[in-house]
């Protein structure tokens, strides 16, 4: 729950809430971008460290491929994709 | 030393460690909490205690959001839960949590309306569709979770939805740590300060850490890697006489942390006077409530909480665990009573609590090395 899973916004969702589609370890889901800083929101394109379900921040595509294989290393890939995934169904 | 080595950049913690043998001080015995529970995962996983000299004893600190929650919040929120228009939500670390009737998964068993969520957003658009019922969101977490809470409840009011409301039990990482240094059985020489707490409120809250209670500390990564180089920053801190708050994390954590989130938390939140945590007892100012501007949305105001307050069991030495006193393998129950399939205490269930964490792979390992 502490570990921060990165992932790739590939849209931006209409609305004024800043609502996003972001690829998150091969998951698609709706992540909220309200709190990434507002000088720099975030566009289609950036990497972002996704933590339940809000973008905390933008970083580097090279260190999100970090965190993705420090994810793996710690075996929280697998748990986090299924977490992605239940949270797709509740909705 | 397996794991690291799959890991990566083996040149580098060579390096690491090289550094770290040049600076330690072989004569004395050094204890460095790390507060986060990601951290203590991290460093189990990694087996990074065979990395690191023998007389650097890393001792694992409170940063578990649900091994810090005391089980008379639990009970609180399943006796909630227990009314029939209500939705129990919560996040899947917390399902397998024991209460005082079992946890919220056995809870589900017995026909209650349970929820896992990835998101307090996801137990929001459960409220939208599900407009008869009641939407409750059982909150924990520290200051990486509590400004995702606060973003949900802003949204609820914006869009008016009213069957939905948090049961808040997000608590703050710094008087934690002040508990932890006025506690009379403790003797800590420096932290390793959390990464994604970090974040959000940055490096600044830790000053007065390292200038009143003159204790380094270094905010931290969760690689291999990023551990090691932060022990060596604390040892060469520690041998220059210094102490001041570093940040080897710079690639996350900006020193100010993240003014958005900030905000959020204190629209929507305010401190409590105080706070019951597991282990450590009542803290003053250490834990977040509901502003009066959202009162709406807040459980305890719209549903009678009975107050429930329950001790461990006497056995469970959960708080010992949690303040550094004791290591998990010295818990009269580990390993015995207590398993991650059979957890008496919630350090056993969350795979950031220590417990957990030793049994998982420190324990394991130890079985299968047995003659
Ligand atoms: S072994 Fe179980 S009872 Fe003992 S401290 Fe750990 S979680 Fe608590």
């Amino acid at each position: 729950m502490c570990l921060a899973i990165p992932g790739k916004i590939v849209e931006m969702l209409p609305g004024d809430s800043a609502q996003a589609l972001v690829e998150v370890l091969g998951v698609r889901r709706k992540v909220d971008l309200g709190l990434l800083e507002e000088a720099d929101p975030g566009r289609v394109g950036d990497w972002v460290l996704i933590h339940v379900g809000f973008a905390m921040s933008k970083v580097s595509e090279r260190h999100a491929m970090e965190q993705i294989r420090l994810l793996e290393a710690l075996g929280e890939t697998e748990a986090a994709a299924i977490e992605l995934r239940q949270g797709l169904e509740a909705t | 030393m397996k794991y690291v080595d799959e890991f990566r950049r083996p040149e580098l913690i060579g390096k690491a460690r090289e550094e770290i043998r040049r600076l330690i001080d072989p004569s004395r015995h050094y204890r460095f909490m790390e507060v986060c529970g990601g951290h203590t995962h991290a460093i189990y996983r990694f087996g990074l205690k065979d990395l690191l000299p023998r007389n650097i004893e890393l001792v694992h600190g409170p940063g578990c959001p649900v091994c810090v929650l005391p089980m008379g919040r639990i009970d609180d929120g399943l006796a909630l839960a227990r009314q029939p228009e209500v939705i129990f939500t919560a996040f899947g670390d917390m399902m397998r949590v024991p209460g005082t009737h079992g946890s919220p998964l056995e809870q589900k068993a017995r026909g209650v309306d349970v929820r896992i969520v990835y998101s307090p957003a996801d137990a929001l658009k459960i409220a939208e569709a599900n407009p008869d019922r009641h939407v409750l969101f059982f909150a924990i977490g520290f200051e990486t979770t509590a400004p995702s809470t606060a973003l949900t409840l802003k949204r609820a009011r914006e869009r008016g939805i009213g069957n939905f409301s948090v049961f808040c039990n997000h608590v703050t990482i710094i008087p934690a740590i002040r508990a932890i240094l006025d506690s009379p059985d403790m003797r800590i020489d420096a932290f390793i300060g959390p990464g994604h707490v970090s974040t959000v409120i940055g490096c600044r809250p830790y000053e007065w850490i390292a200038r009143n209670e003159k204790k380094p500390i270094v905010v931290s990564g969760f690689e291999p890697l990023d551990i090691l180089q932060a022990v060596a920053m604390l040892l060469r801190q520690l041998r220059n006489g210094e102490a001041k708050v570093e940040n080897q994390y710079g690639r996350v954590v900006p020193w100010e942390g993240n003014r958005s989130a900030l905000k959020a938390l204190a629209e929507v939140f305010e401190l409590r006077p105080y706070f019951e945590w597991r282990g450590l007892g009542f803290i003053s100012q250490s834990a977040l409530r509901i502003r009066d501007e959202y009162a709406e949305w807040d459980a305890e105001r719209r549903f009678t909480v009975p107050g429930v307050r329950v001790t461990d069991p006497k056995a469970a030495q959960c708080g010992e665990v949690l303040k550094g006193v004791l290591q998990p393998a010295q818990c009269k129950l580990f390993g015995k009573e207590c398993t991650p399939e059979h957890p008496i205490g919630a350090l056993m269930v969350s795979s950031e609590g220590s417990c957990a964490a030793y049994y998982t792979f420190e324990h394991r390992k130890a079985a299968v090395g047995a003659p």
